[in-house]
């Protein structure tokens, strides 16, 4: 018990630990079952980044759609991260994490989209925005904005 | 008032150009929402009441280029970017910006 005491903040690191890879997994699991569905579900909505429409003689209308989401990190994948940079390589951990964000992002949108009658979505442009947290060198989240213009059947 | 990050509308020609519009808002978290995301830091997940924040501050800014875009007589805004910047630790600046036209 006094071994247990005297390292408070060993035993706490590794309960954070292990509490943030089983919750950390748990969530990745479950948000990647819920992306997939959703883009099949979505996938009528064609996003396209070129900047201009195709050209076509029906009328359409334009309007701004946009998805975002701020996504945070678990202690898990922030320890790793944190080893990882400091021998360099593929931050594994953080590229899933960001590829769930862009892609929910991005459903987001095409949900937009659809609710306006939309079919396609062009000049698409993505935003990455990290979000420090207070402490020194501490990161709370990730914000990825996607931004498009959708166009739809003109109406009248 | 009609918002689109094309340089054209389709099906319609430009009259006149009118400048630059912009919008922007600097916002901070607030420390309760920062200790609840605190806890979410652990687990991982979406933290929704910064996804609303920002969403909140990008329609403020949004809103702010389209009184100036309707100052100028515009009544369109084309090719409308967005960007955020860390202003400090906890505040994060969005800016809004486009060009003002006036449509046929």
């Amino acid at each position: 018990m006094d071994a247990l005491l005297s390292n408070l903040d060993l035993v706490l690191f590794a309960a954070l630990f292990m509490v943030g890879y089983f919750a950390g997994r748990w969530n990745e699991r479950r948000h990647y079952d819920s992306i997939r569905g959703r883009e099949r579900e979505l996938a009528g909505v064609l996003i396209f980044t070129s900047r201009f429409p195709p050209p076509t003689t029906t009328r359409l209308d334009t309007g701004m759609v946009s998805g975002s989401v701020v996504i945070s990190e678990d202690f898990f994948k922030g320890v790793l991260a944190g080893l990882y940079s400091f021998f360099g390589g593929r931050i594994r951990s953080y590229e899933s994490l960001l590829d769930r964000a862009r892609r929910e992002a991005v459903l987001r949108m095409k949900a937009d989209a659809r609710t306006r009658g939309a079919r396609m979505v062009v000049n698409v442009k993505f935003q990455t925005f990290a979000i420090g947290g207070r402490g020194q060198g501490s990161l709370k989240g990730v914000e990825m904005l996607v931004y498009g213009t959708a166009l739809s059947p003109a109406r009248g | 008032m009609l918002l689109s990050n094309l340089e054209i509308v389709p099906g319609r020609r430009v009259a006149k150009h009118l400048g630059l519009v912009q919008g922007s808002t600097v916002r901070a978290k607030h420390v309760g929402k920062d200790f609840f995301a605190g806890l979410k830091n652990i687990v991982g997940g979406e933290l929704k009441a910064y996804t609303e924040l920002l969403q909140e501050s990008r329609a403020e800014a949004v809103e702010r280029m389209v009184k100036q875009a309707e100052a100028t007589g515009a009544n369109a805004v084309l090719n409308i970017r967005f960007a955020t910047s860390s202003i400090t630790q906890g505040a994060a600046e969005i800016l809004a910006y486009g060009t003002a036209v006036t449509l046929e």
